[in-house]
């Protein structure tokens, strides 16, 4: 049923791209890029508008957005279409994709090559270490190009903070502060969910395993060798989860689904602490009629007493080879690539979508324009990111078919909250299962 | 006496079904012969190393637990829609069959869940049985009742059976009413002149005429059941909590697509697309018998 999508969807491609080449001869002389990503709604419209913005400023490139869906569609329609020797030449990659695309070999080129050929100069130590270490290679060259990216945040509702008898303007910040404030607006009834997560696998283990410098798998996360293991049945994690089955258990946390499923209820005022991905700010000053504040997401406070950069979410871009592409054309995607890299474009996309500047410079350039004064609590992620020094654990991770194995983190999570087994044996079964997975990985891959 | 028409040449058949056959080979023949090359094969995503490794996908997947627990999941899953949506039908068309002012109109609000698209489906179900934003959900929750299908796995599974047998209600609804009228008055009228009852004439009576409709759509239910509703769960429930919903089509589709495992994802294909190949044998016995009736 799947092949016959794919296939399908590569003879569709074909088409499209032939459509296109005869739309490219009639622009004589520009060379076209075209990029994929999975950008929707008002994110499409930014995208569309850098493109227009970078098409206008110069006239040797065109470049095409297209959207091709969520980040799996995009994903596997980028994989198609490259069988298909039809690849895109830039596409949007989700950062769990990270390490399937860095086992693509001859299908991609990497930003360093990339950045050598063209001759197109892009300062790797211009982006914020924690966005520029999960795309690179250990040796610090980067493979992809940074893109939107977002990490986590404590989203807090201020008037039932209020309604508790807790001051807004002190947000807890270790895990035992979390539990006393939700115990306290569940005593108070100040909302009817006190405490609530998004992104299960992200939030509470991956950047928990970040900020507080705690390996989670071998070789430094993945980035040293396809024979990783996952270490997240190590105490400190299993103290993490048996926390949150406590607070479950006692009334104080509720599970309200998988991914971005928990967002509404952040919104609606039904529940009063969230965590939850820093790029729905846009949307809580959309939907939100309460005040409401963002903080740094919780530590516990005898793991350690300063936590490091927690880890980004988000996609980079990437760039794709297919049979008979020209030097121009790579030319054009390293021109694009270095023109949404100036600061100015970054500001203005950090501003206009809620993802944090990927570059120093573009962080620097939102502060002189006073956007933080406007917008209290914006610069958290940020300041988030750039806390401490980056080290092999909170650099990222560069597991292969990690959407799986965050999928089962929710599976065996989602059993251990309906009491079916204990937080030991549910990290247990994800160490168990994930490393199946790991090495189904790496004997597919193996050169 | 049969009539036959007898078009001469070979040509224009050849011309006439060419389009079906083109279609058949590009969209089911080569794909499905790609899916068994590659059930043999272990690859990665993009197809750069290719390993044969003869059964062993299919011996992995035959040994490995989930993937028995999927399939016994899914026999339950099945069994529970066909049960659901026939017995509802059927109820239904019972009553619809009667003379009833506004028949009609019944008739046809009853056809329109067939029509609606199986994201669609979901999200309606959704805006009712969410717990914190569905009417119904929101009801129960208020009422003690521990609403939460996000996370209790009886109540994912009833939801999915639900929305899914809702909308194989019409379908089978007009086969059933279909077959109810094909009964001859003569036969209800004489069994009702004897003093048959209601049930009793129902039992007796209409059921054993409607024995083919019954044995049709049960192999219908069965193939929607375990292949056209993967719509319906990935958009409630994604498989969730814990695998309490992953049918069969769902663990290919998460393998596969999301997973980028091929090899694995494309031997559970083989093996679905056997058990349909032995349901549709299944179809076509009880169609030619039917017809031979």
């Amino acid at each position: 049923m799947k092949r016959r999508t794919l296939i399908a969807g590569a003879a569709a491609l074909g088409f499209h791209a032939r459509a296109q080449d005869s739309h490219a001869q009639a622009q004589a002389g520009r060379a076209r890029v075209v990029f994929w990503h999975a950008m929707n709604s008002a994110l499409n419209d930014e995208v569309n508008r850098i493109c227009a913005a970078f098409n206008a400023a110069q006239k040797d490139v065109e470049v095409v957005p297209v959207f091709k869906g969520t980040y799996p569609e995009t994903l596997t329609a980028a994989i198609a279409a490259w069988r298909a020797g039809q690849a895109p030449h830039l596409v949007q990659m989700y950062e769990v994709g990270t390490g399937s695309m860095l086992a693509a070999g001859p299908a991609v080129k990497q930003t360093w090559q990339l950045i050598g050929e063209s001759g197109v100069a892009i300062d790797p130590a211009a982006y914020i270490g924690a966005v520029r270490g999960y795309y690179s290679l250990p040796d610090g060259r980067l493979a992809s190009m940074p893109f939107n990216s977002s990490t986590s945040v404590m989203w807090l509702n201020a008037d039932a903070l209020e309604r508790a008898g807790l001051d807004p303007a002190k947000p807890p910040a270790t895990w035992p502060e979390v539990i006393a404030a939700a115990q306290a607006i569940r005593a108070k009834f100040a909302a009817p969910t006190a405490c609530t997560t998004a992104w299960f696998p992200w939030i509470q283990m991956e950047q928990f395993a970040a900020m507080h410098d705690l390996p989670f798998a071998t070789k430094a996360n993945g980035f040293e060798g396809l024979d990783t293991a996952l270490l997240v049945n190590a105490p400190p994690f299993v103290k993490q989860l048996d926390r949150i089955l406590s607070m479950a258990k006692e009334g104080t946390f509720r599970y309200t689904g998988r991914d971005n499923s928990p967002d509404p209820v952040f919104y609606s005022g039904e529940a009063a602490i969230s965590f939850n991905s820093s790029g729905g700010r846009a949307d809580i000053v959309k939907n939100a009629k309460f005040r409401w504040l963002e903080a740094p997401l919780p530590y516990d406070p005898e793991l350690t007493q300063a936590p490091i950069n927690s880890i980004i979410g988000g996609a980079s871009l990437w760039t794709m080879t297919a049979p008979g592409r020209t030097p121009a054309e790579y030319k054009g995607v390293a021109q694009f690539l270095s023109f949404i890299a100036q600061p100015a474009r970054d500001a203005e996309w950090h501003q206009n979508t809620g993802y944090v500047p990927v570059t120093l410079a573009g962080y620097e350039e939102s502060k002189r324009q006073g956007y933080y004064d406007k917008n209290p609590g914006a610069d958290v992620p940020i300041k988030q990111l750039t806390r401490g020094t980056v080290t092999p654990n909170s650099r990222g991770f560069r597991l292969g078919r990690m959407p799986e194995l965050r999928n089962i983190v929710y599976e065996e999570v989602e059993r251990a909250l309906q009491g079916q087994q204990g937080a030991q044996a549910a990290l247990d079964n994800v160490v168990n299962r994930g490393n199946r997975v790991l090495r189904e990985f790496e004997r597919a891959n193996r050169a | 006496m049969e009539r036959r028409t007898i078009f001469p040449g070979r040509l224009l058949p050849v011309l006439l079904a060419a389009p079906q056959i083109v279609l058949t080979a590009v969209f089911f023949l080569w794909p499905a012969g790609q899916a068994m090359w590659f059930s043999a094969a272990r690859q990665d995503a993009f197809g750069l190393r290719t390993e044969f490794v003869g059964f062993e996908n299919f011996s992995d997947l035959l040994a490995d637990p989930l993937y028995r627990e999927s399939a016994g999941r899914t026999a339950l899953f099945c069994a529970a829609i066909a049960a659901l949506s026939m017995g509802v039908a059927l109820l239904l068309a019972v009553f619809a069959d009667r003379d009833i002012r506004g028949r009609a109109a019944y008739r046809t609000l009853l056809i329109w869940p067939y029509a609606i698209a199986p994201a669609v489906a979901a999200v309606l179900w959704i805006l009712v049985l969410h717990p914190q934003v569905g009417l119904l959900g929101r009801w129960l929750n208020r009422h003690g009742i521990a609403w939460d299908y996000r996370l209790r796995d009886a109540q994912a599974m009833s939801v999915v059976v639900l929305a899914s047998a809702w909308k194989q209600v019409s379908y089978d609804f007009i086969f059933f009413l279909a077959g109810l009228q094909a009964i001859p008055r003569t036969v209800t009228e004489a069994a009702r002149m004897d003093g048959a009852r209601g049930w009793r004439r129902f039992r007796t009576i209409t059921l054993p005429l409607l024995a083919p409709t019954v044995l049709f759509l049960l192999v219908v239910n069965l193939v929607y059941a375990a292949f056209d509703t993967f719509g319906t769960v990935q958009a409630l429930t994604g498989g969730g909590p814990g695998k309490a919903t992953e049918t069969l089509v769902v663990k290919v589709y998460r393998d596969g697509v999301v997973n980028l495992d091929l090899g694995s994802s494309s031997a559970q294909s083989v093996l679905l697309m056997a058990a349909v190949i032995a349901l549709t044998a299944l179809q076509f016995r009880v169609l030619g018998r039917r017809r031979a009736d």
